[in-house]
């Protein structure tokens, strides 16, 4: 240890070293598996363990970066709201934990919005940040998402949000509890508009947060493995004391129980997103130039819920899948297509069969 | 002379005013039995005491205080206001997916002579109602009931009248596969788009997400000595301090009272309440919360379901701007 740290008191410390830009955690253990795995290879994989395929959480600068074409984004201003309405301490005042939170994670509050492109589509995006406080829905939070939904009704844009979020802002009470009606009458300017409102749920999404805007839009996609809940697993243990099934409240439970419409691999996101707004924005983009990006076709693999894959599905993806760690939803590249001068490649079963499936077979 | 029977149970903190009222009881009871002398002045003189004491007591309710009395068992529940403010009230029940929930009871009726839809929350009074109402916590199919009530109002131009008492929405296993958060969502956006007026009364507590669904009103009423708030005093407690035993530090914190919230903008009118509580003079407090009631929805005669709409709108999007 160099002399100057056991004399210069911690708070000078800091200015007479530099930054670090080799984060604490040179090696990150998966949570699942225990796997140890090199930072800087969780980070190129967009914080997923490559292997054990846990989703790690991400950051909002992060999840605007990975979602973006190139990574682009200009970052949407939001007006100001009230800090700290309830002048609330409990020990520490709720002024300090806030600037605590805007040092450690370089954001505004909880909710980050941006606009970019997905795929050629411009599109609005709003990502939660769940270092900042948890994610907690408070004032500034609720301001920022209807100030990204406003945006989109303003730039006739699809609206994307990732959820991210412990729930209300207990520190701002009955402030943030007022924010589920608030969200909830942006979304319907969405609604009205008639602009795609795409909620990605990412792990966790709980309370306030779950019980208003994230469970209000067209289409629902979780990644995998995401607690996905209105009361924490703690709290519903605590009333009923008994075992909670197994993967309970996860995103697949969510899927097979009818919540959301798709289970969808990190990396497959931005290609997933940008097809759906696509498809759903084809009225109103008729007659304007759009890039065109080839479409994609089933090609006789099995159909699993829109472009969802279960957790089991993903498994065996990845075992089997092309040693890339991506995962192949069922939207096949244009390579791939069934054409008939490949029919031999095929199956004979699927691909001889006459094209209409009520024909009799001769 | 007619007087209001005490209350059943008292709280902790009423125990001056329960013994006075105690001994007043029993010098009642002395003097039926043989007519004493000057016993009806010293009854008189106690009696006074007693109100004093009530009044003390009530003038200076901390927020924890109010929470006691906002959950108190005899406080009137929303199905006594519906008994008393409500003619030809007729029951509607089920969500038509998947089944009753009675924590939310809901149904048409006339109120002061004009059809309406009313929905509220419903704890139970006893034992036995408490259960069958799982004490006014609901489940999806609750909230689920209640959208398809506003939605019957709306097609039937009726104003909806919102009674809210509970605790929360319920947090269980099978709420949360039917989707509890879903449903209070679209609860919460069912009393958003509605092109008739809504009024919400907040006659005991206001538990969270589980009132905020029936309660994104036009105009928001509240009661003197109810609670509204995101987390229960308690819940705050345990979270916050990781102390579950600083629930009255919490409940101060957290701007919980009809005052605090009146002054934030988050409810419109405060309804006063008798001394001592709801309980101690419900045709009083059934009355003034009437009133209160005619008078908000009064406010939007005339107008149309696009006015409504874009009231309620400002009303919430107004909400913590000026603060």
């Amino acid at each position: 240890m160099n002399w100057i740290n056991s004399v210069v008191r911690p708070k000078i410390r800091s200015f007479l070293t530099t930054k670090r830009d080799v984060p604490d955690n040179l090696w990150v253990k998966c949570p699942e598996t225990g796997q140890m795995v090199f930072y800087k290879d969780l980070e190129a994989n967009q914080f997923v363990v490559p292997g054990s395929n846990f989703h790690m959480r991400v950051g909002a600068p992060a999840r605007m970066k990975m979602i973006f074409d190139g990574g682009e984004f200009t970052k949407v201003q939001v007006a100001q709201t009230a800090i700290d309405p309830l002048k609330f301490r409990d020990g520490r005042r709720y002024t300090d934990r806030l600037k605590d939170a805007k040092a450690d994670t370089e954001l505004d509050d909880a909710v980050l919005i941006g606009e970019g492109q997905i795929q050629g589509l411009d599109v609005v995006v709003a990502a939660q940040d769940f270092r900042f406080m948890a994610g907690s829905l408070g004032m500034a939070a609720g301001e920022a998402v209807i100030a990204g939904m406003l945006r989109a009704v303003e730039k006739k844009t699809p609206f994307i949000l990732f959820a991210a979020s412990g729930g209300a802002r207990m520190q701002e009470g009955i402030m943030s509890l007022m924010q589920m009606p608030r969200t909830t009458i942006a979304v319907q300017r969405l609604a009205d508009a008639k602009l795609p409102y795409i909620v990605v749920l990412t792990d966790p999404t709980t309370g306030g947060v779950t019980a208003s805007y994230a469970m209000l839009g067209d289409v629902h996609i979780a990644e995998p493995g995401a607690l996905i809940c209105f009361a924490g697993p703690r709290v519903i243990q605590q009333t009923i004391r008994e075992q909670l099934p197994e993967g309970f409240q996860r995103s697949e439970y969510l899927l097979a129980h009818g919540m959301i419409d798709m289970v969808v691999h990190r990396h497959q996101l931005p290609e997933t997103l940008g097809r759906i707004c696509r498809l759903l924005m084809t009225s109103k983009t008729m007659g304007k130039a759009v890039v065109e990006t080839p479409a994609k076709k089933m090609n006789g693999k099995p159909y699993v819920n829109g472009a969802a894959v279960d957790g089991k599905t993903i498994e065996a993806a990845v075992r089997t899948g092309p040693g890339s760690g991506v995962i192949e939803a069922e939207p096949v590249p244009p390579s791939e297509r069934f054409e008939a001068r490949d029919k031999a490649r095929r199956d004979p079963d699927v691909t001889q069969r006459p094209a209409g499936k009520d024909q009799p077979r001769s | 002379m007619e007087r209001t029977p005490p209350p059943r149970t008292y709280l902790d903190f009423e125990k001056p005013v329960a013994e006075l009222e105690s001994k007043v009881a029993e010098l009642r009871a002395l003097e039926d039995e043989d007519s004493g002398v000057s016993i009806t002045e010293e009854i008189k003189k106690l009696q006074q005491k007693a109100e004093a004491a009530l009044i003390e007591t009530y003038g200076k309710l901390t927020p924890w205080q109010k929470t006691l009395v906002a959950r108190h068992s005899d406080r009137p529940h929303a199905l006594d206001y519906i008994a008393s403010l409500i003619e030809d009230f007729t029951p509607l029940s089920g969500d038509r997916y998947y089944a009753e929930d009675a924590a939310i009871v809901g149904g048409m009726g006339k109120f002061r002579g004009r059809a309406v839809m009313v929905i509220g929350n419903e704890k139970g009074s006893d034992t036995e109602s408490r259960l069958k109402h799982n004490f006014g916590m609901a489940m999806p199919e609750g909230y689920r009931k209640a959208v398809r009530l506003m939605e019957m109002a709306e097609k039937f131009s009726l104003p909806v009248l919102t009674l809210i008492d509970t605790a929360g929405a319920y947090p269980g296993i099978g709420a949360e596969e039917r989707g509890q958060a879903e449903a209070i969502a679209r609860s919460t956006a069912c009393c958003l788009k509605l092109g008739v007026p809504l009024i919400s009364v907040i006659i005991g507590e206001g538990g969270s997400g589980g009132a905020v669904a029936i309660a994104s009103a036009n105009r928001i009423l509240m009661l003197e000595h109810a609670i509204y708030s995101v987390i229960s005093p308690e819940g705050a407690a345990s979270i916050i301090w990781r102390d579950s035993a600083k629930k009255e530090e919490a409940a101060t914190a957290m701007k919980i009272t009809a005052q605090d919230l009146a002054g934030l903008g988050v409810i419109d009118t405060i309804i006063t309440e008798p001394v001592g509580g709801a309980h101690r003079d419900r045709t009083r407090v059934m009355r003034a919360t009437g009133d209160a009631i005619a008078k908000a929805l009064a406010e939007f005669d005339g107008k149309s379901p696009d006015e409504i709409r874009a009231q309620r709108h400002d009303r919430f999007l107004k909400i913590g701007r000026s603060l």
